[in-house]
This record gives C-alpha cells, sequence and structure tokens, in this order.
C-alpha cells in the first residue's frame, strides 16, 4: 500500500485540512471544558501548597524529590517527539512524515511549556525563580554555572523558543493558504498577521527552504543535549542508582520512545477526529510504529546497561538500590515499567498488529505510563536507600497535592493542543502537496519506463519477424 | 562581579585544602565528637535549638520526615552486645551518632546549587545564605549524609513552634528561615564572626576556647570539640593530629592497618571524597574489651 495516494488534487487537500479548522462540535467544548477542569484541579492544588509550603507534597528530607520532578522529565521526553519527525526525519529525506509532523512539532512546544511548569511547581520559593537567571542585581550575583539544574534552565529555555519559532516559520506557507481560503472574520485577521505577508514566489520559496533546513539542523543538537543535560541532573550527582554514565544516552532514548509512542496516540486521534484517512495513512502509521518498536528496543538496551554496569560494578550502595527497586516497596512499579516498556513494544513487531488501530491506541498509551513510571522510579527508589541508612524512608508516597498536579498537567497539554487543532492546519497542507507531486511524478516516470520498455519489447519482437 | 572574577575564582577553594603547604586563611573550623564520651542525652540538639531558631516541628510534622533538627542524634544498636533483651534501656547497647553538616570541603552540596545559594567560606564553612535560596533542594538531594532541613512550612507563621515565652529566647543574632528556604548546621557561624570581630579588634587571632559552637557549649561530656584546626594549639588540632587524621585524605590510618590499629579517629563517608571537617572518635566496644 502506498504511504499517500498520488492523484489527490491540491484543492482537496486544502479543503480537507481546512474543514478541520470549523467550528468544533459539542463534543470538543466537552473535553476542552474537562480539560480546563483538570488545570482547575493543578492550580488549586498548587495555591494551596503555594501559601501554606511543600510539605503539603509529603515530600521530606529524605525525598526531597517526587513527582513534580519526575513528571518534569516526562514531560521533555514528550517533546522529543516533534524534533524527531520534523527535524531529524527531514534531514534523512522520509517524506512520509510529511503529513504528520505538524502535530508533533505542537506536542513537542506544549510539551516543552508544561515541562517549564513543572519546574516552577517543585521550587520552594518559586516567586524568586528569576535569581537562575543573569540578571544584573546590585548584589553582582551570577548564577551557579556548575549546578546541572542551571544548564536545565538555560538548555530548557533554548528548546523551547527554539521549537516554537520552528513550529511557526514552518507553518507560514500553511497560514498563507489559510489566510487565501478564509471568510474575513477574526481569524482572516489573524492569519494575514502571521503569514508575514508570504506569496508563494520562488525567492520565498528558496529563503525559506534554507532557513526551515538551518533551523532543523540546529535543534537536532539542541533535542539531544536537552534531555542529555536533564539527565545530567542524575548522573552529574552523587547518589547510589543515580551516578551512572550511560544516564544521558538512556534519557534520550526514553524521551524518543515517549515522544513516538505519544505521536501514535494522537495520530490515532486526529485521523479520527478530522477523517485525515487521506493524510494519515495506514503505512505511515506502520512506518511510525515500526520506529516505536525500534526505539523501544534501544530503550531496552540502555535500561538493561544501567542494571548491568551497577551490578557488575564495585559500588554496594548502588547495587543495594537496584535490588530495592525490584524487591522493596516500589517493587510492583518497577516491574510494571520493565514490563510496560520492554514487554509490551514487542506487540509492535507483528505485522497484523501494526495497523491494528485499537490496540495500537491502547498500546501506545501504556508505554507512554511505562514511560512515565520510569521518571519515577529513577526519582524516588534512590531516595528512600540513599548512602546513609539513618535516612532511609522507605514508607513516603506522594500526597494528592502531587498527584492533583501531575494530574493536572495533562489537562493544560490537551487544552494547549486542542486549542491548537482548531486555529492552526494539524496537517501540514505544503508539504502534502509536495508529497503528492513526488509521488506523481514517480509514478508517471515509472509508467513512461514501462511504456518504453513495453515498446522496445514489441519492436523487438516486431524486428524479430 | 566581572566575568574574569567569576572564572578565576569560584572554585577555588575545592582545590587547595588549609592544611597543605600553600597560603591559606588562618582559620579552618573543624570538630571532633569522641563517641565514647557522648551518652546521646541530645543536650546538644537542644542548644542548637536555642542557638538558633529552630522551629519545634511538632510530633506530626517530624512522623512525615518534615525534622528540622541540624544537630541530631542518631541511635544505633550494638548487635555484638546482643539486644535479645529488647530495647527499651541505653545499657542494651544503644550507641549515639550525633550527626550535623560536616561542612565538607569539597561538598556535593555546593556545586549543584542552580541559584548559588551555598558556598564555602575562606574559614572552611559552608555557607547557607537563604536569601538566595529558591528552594530547588538539589543541595539536600546531593547531601550523602542528608544533614540539611527544608522548610517545608512557614514556620514563623506556624502556631506552637515557639510556644509563648519560648519566643523570649529567641536568637536576635540569627534570621528566622520562611518557607521554601533550605537550612543546615552552620558551626554556630554567628558567635565565630563575633569571636573573629573581638579578636580583630585586639589585633590578634582568635584563641582556642575563644568560641564555642552552642552543641560543644551544652555537652555535659565535653564530647564535641571545636576549634580552628590551623591553630597549633588549639585542642581540635591536636586530637585530629593525635588520629592522624588529615583533611584531604579519603581513608585514614585507622583503617589503612589489618588488624585495627590504637587509632579511634575516622570521618563518616570518607571515600566519597568530600573531605568532611568533623572527625568522630569511635566508641571504644565493650564487646571488643
Amino acid at each position: 500500500m502506498k504511504d499517500i495516494r498520488e492523484d489527490i488534487a491540491w484543492a482537496k487537500i486544502n479543503k480537507d485540512v481546512l474543514k478541520s479548522l470549523e467550528n468544533p462540535r459539542k463534543l470538543y467544548w466537552v473535553i476542552l471544558l474537562i480539560a480546563i477542569a483538570m488545570v482547575g484541579v493543578a492550580v488549586g492544588c498548587e495555591i494551596y501548597q503555594y501559601n501554606t509550603g511543600m510539605g503539603v507534597s509529603y515530600k521530606n528530607n529524605t525525598h526531597v524529590w517526587g513527582l513534580y520532578i519526575a513528571t518534569f522529565i516526562f514531560w521533555i521526553g514528550m517533546s522529543h517527539s516533534g524534533t524527531l519527525l520534523s527535524a531529524i526525519l527531514h534531514l534523512m529525506h522520509a517524506d512520509w512524515r510529511k503529513p504528520i509532523y505538524r502535530f508533533a512539532e505542537a506536542m513537542t512546544t506544549f510539551s516543552l511549556m508544561t515541562a517549564g511548569l513543572f519546574v516552577a511547581v517543585h521550587l520552594g520559593r518559586v516567586w524568586q525563580i528569576y535569581y537562575a537567571l543573569p540578571y544584573p542585581n546590585g548584589r553582582m550575583v551570577w548564577p551557579n554555572f556548575q549546578s546541572p539544574l542551571l544548564w536545565d534552565a538555560m538548555a530548557i529555555f533554548t528548546y523551547l523558543s527554539s521549537s516554537i519559532l520552528f513550529l511557526y516559520v514552518g507553518m507560514i506557507p500553511d497560514l498563507a493558504i489559510c489566510r487565501d481560503n478564509m471568510n474575513p472574520g477574526w481569524r482572516k485577521k489573524l492569519y494575514t498577521a502571521l503569514s508575514l505577508g508570504w506569496e508563494g514566489t520562488d525567492r520565498q520559496w528558496r529563503n525559506f527552504r534554507v532557513t526551515y533546513l538551518t533551523i532543523a539542523c540546529f535543534l537536532i543538537p539542541l533535542a539531544v543535549s536537552v534531555h542529555s543535560i536533564v539527565a545530567s541532573d542524575f548522573a552529574m550527582s552523587q547518589q547510589p542508582g543515580w551516578h551512572i554514565t550511560s544516564f544521558p544516552p538512556y534519557f534520550v532514548a526514553g524521551a524518543l520512545y515517549s515522544g513516538c509512542a505519544a505521536i501514535i496516540t494522537l495520530f490515532i486521534i486526529l485521523r479520527y477526529v478530522f477523517k485525515f484517512e487521506e493524510y494519515m495513512t495506514l503505512p505511515i502509521l506502520k512506518k511510525i510504529v515500526r520506529l516505536t518498536f525500534a526505539i523501544a528496543m534501544v530503550w531496552t538496551y540502555l535500561n538493561l546497561i544501567e542494571y548491568a554496569s551497577v551490578w557488575y560494578g564495585h559500588e554496594q550502595a548502588a547495587k543495594d538500590v537496584l535490588i530495592q527497586k525490584a524487591t522493596g516497596p516500589y517493587a510492583p512499579f518497577w516491574w510494571m515499567m520493565n514490563f510496560l516498556g520492554s514487554i509490551v513494544p514487542l506487540t509492535l513487531f507483528f505485522k497484523r498488529f501494526q495497523t491494528h488501530i485499537p490496540l495500537l491506541f491502547a498500546v501506545s498509551l501504556l508505554l507512554n505510563m511505562g514511560m512515565w513510571l520510569e521518571r519515577w522510579m529513577i526519582v524516588a527508589p534512590t531516595f528512600s536507600h540513599g548512602y546513609y541508612p539513618w535516612t532511609w524512608d522507605h514508607d513516603q508516597w506522594p500526597s494528592l497535592i502531587q498527584w492533583g498536579i501531575v494530574f493536572g498537567s495533562f489537562g493544560w497539554f490537551t487544552l494547549l493542543f486542542m486549542v491548537f487543532c482548531k486555529v492552526f492546519p494539524s496537517v501540514s497542507m505544503y508539504e502534502v502537496k509536495e508529497m503528492v507531486y513526488h509521488r506523481s511524478q514517480a509514478t508517471k516516470k515509472l509508467e513512461a519506463t514501462a511504456k518504453l520498455a513495453a515498446a522496445g519489447l514489441n519492436a523487438e519482437k516486431g524486428g524479430a519477424h | 562581579m566581572s566575568v574574569s572574577n567569576l572564572l578565576e575564582n569560584w572554585s577555588d577553594f575545592r582545590h587547595t585544602h588549609p592544611v597543605d603547604d600553600v597560603p591559606h586563611n588562618p582559620y579552618k573550623w573543624a570538630m571532633s565528637i569522641d563517641l565514647d564520651a557522648c551518652s546521646g542525652c541530645n543536650a546538644c540538639s537542644v542548644a542548637c535549638y536555642a542557638e538558633n531558631n529552630l522551629p519545634v516541628v511538632g510530633k506530626e510534622k517530624y512522623s512525615h520526615g518534615h525534622s528540622m533538627h541540624w544537630m541530631r542524634i542518631e541511635r544505633y544498636w550494638d548487635e555484638d552486645l546482643g539486644t535479645e533483651g529488647g530495647r527499651d534501656f541505653p545499657d542494651q547497647g544503644a550507641q549515639f551518632l550525633p550527626m550535623m553538616c560536616q561542612q565538607c570541603e569539597a561538598a556535593p552540596c555546593e556545586t549543584v546549587c542552580p541559584v548559588g545559594a551555598t558556598n564555602h567560606t575562606p574559614d572552611g564553612i559552608n555557607s547557607q545564605i537563604y536569601n538566595r535560596c529558591v528552594g530547588s533542594r538539589y543541595c539536600e538531594a546531593n547531601c550523602p549524609y542528608k544533614v540539611r532541613y527544608f522548610n517545608w512550612y512557614d514556620y514563623p507563621t506556624t502556631d506552637n513552634v515557639w510556644p509563648a515565652e519560648m519566643n523570649q529566647q529567641l536568637n536576635p543574632d540569627v534570621t528566622v528561615r520562611g518557607k521554601g528556604v533550605m537550612e543546615k548546621c552552620t558551626f554556630c557561624i554567628q558567635r565565630v564572626t563575633v569571636a573573629k570581630n573581638n579578636a580583630k579588634n585586639e589585633g590578634r587571632l582568635v584563641h582556642d576556647g575563644d568560641v564555642q559552637t552552642a552543641c560543644q557549649q551544652a555537652c555535659p561530656t565535653s564530647a564535641i570539640t571545636f576549634g580552628n584546626l590551623v591553630d597549633p594549639e588549639s585542642r581540635v588540632h591536636k586530637q585530629w593530629q593525635a588520629q592522624q587524621v588529615e583533611l584531604a585524605k579519603d581513608e585514614q590510618a585507622k583503617d589503612k592497618e589489618e588488624g585495627g590499629s590504637g587509632l579511634r579517629g575516622y570521618r563518616i563517608f570518607e571515600e566519597l571524597r568530600p573531605y568532611p571537617s568533623v572527625m568522630y572518635l569511635e566508641r571504644v566496644r565493650e564487646s571488643a574489651v
């Protein structure tokens, strides 16, 4: 089966994608309200925590970090989806990414925004968060550049601004199409402003292509470095179970894994809701699924490396933490993480499941659950069973405040994404047109060669007589 | 502060231990705790509460792990003595370890604070700057001893933290910390500063005994010795020397010899190389005698 039909009319592409921007059905508003309610829960929890103190999260002197850091890493991880699809696959000329990278990039941007919120929620004195910035101050104090948390701040800031830029710049031709096809109203005004006068001249396209390529090349090392830096929050510390060299690639692999699984989830949703079956085709889904499987195996390998390097290493404290993970109070979650992360993706190996939509939807959600558990299992067991036995705390669990804020973050992400899908085209129209054009050229070439070959054969046959 | 200043000086202290033959500050504050003398009475802990305006968090918060004891007494049981008789009385083999911030020369907490709220003073104390702290808690995450304490609630505005009349003994030399700030033992830096100022006014260095930390002052058995490690006349210097414990090593003479030596001095988690400034004198075990 073909990734996309090569005879789709361009006007049809416009029409189909612009249809997704029409006024939404009732269900959209219901789900949006639910998302807002979820955000409300998180905001309420945070207000309570802000006023009362971090103690309401049930973190304590031993478990100084909890779900906020774990979920922060989870959202940063999820943000690698867009970069993988837009930038990496762009450089690899994998044109099957064209119908799906737009919403993936949007996912990147919103994941990063959500992750940033968790940094704020996690701080004891969030109103002084600007201390982490090198702003001119009377004390002439710089932030501490030795600290991985500060590298985090710089890296995420850079990554977020670059991702927003990438998303926006990549959308300009599409915004011009929206501008040209909309009836006057707030939408037309918005698209006119945002499309920056795009006319689609040759010169504009040439500049555009170069700019896009440049940002893509810039974004790839950024993505790798951002999650490596987040990993070094742990790897650069001294704590048993964290001080492992393979953490940066392990985290990056986990991030790509998370992102791909999330792409599958959103792919299935958007395909169904906006009836994008022509563009988000099953062969493309199959490719994404196989990519997810490959990354899942890479992650499994790196995960096993982490266990092996601890087990065959010489640090007893780290070994004890590993044994604690498998047999201690967090054991059910740890085993579930390993099952969801390493065993469940094996279903993606089998061809008959690679386009089975209900199964893929469930599996992709489970994979992400596994990845979230992985982040939690990195944070909590090391605290519970650190170097100093007197400080061990095997009985600490996050409070409802923590769960509430984590829960609300999913609502926040959903809210942002749903608004995006209704204001901006979630399929890249111009890139789909490119894809269709290239496919139709390729098909014509094949047909021409086939005709020539047939004619040549006939001529030979004729000549032979 | 200029960028060149930043680049040159930011981690100077991590590379020059004050007992090397390099010019350094005339002070290096250190401590030595005799575990044989320690009876676990907790007077040091209480004195620390009084001196440093520590909030009494109460039973419920303590059970959640939100304790605030900068100086804590840890109780261990000597299994060799056999604790089958129960663990109700100290005579049944209890051992006590006073643990507070070890003021590490290469502190794992100092490098990881994103805003630089914890640094090292030239005279060897790990400083915590309350008004700079944004509460990321990375310092406590990285501390192997877990001797840092976070203000999980706003204790100055909480009831029963300093019940009536107790609030009259609050120390005006020490600030109170609001919520979201990390704090820890400071080797009573407020007392050290006063002593140094007095000495400077008289044109001399601080003599041994001029300054006592609150815990040292309260200890009924004089188990805690505090002083200037650089001063050859100080008690703490003589104790370190007698035990052959050196600041810049990660394994001391006591553990090097096979079959043990007569030495009792060691530091906790030396092998992790934070170079702590607190030496413990091992308890003479009754089971070994």
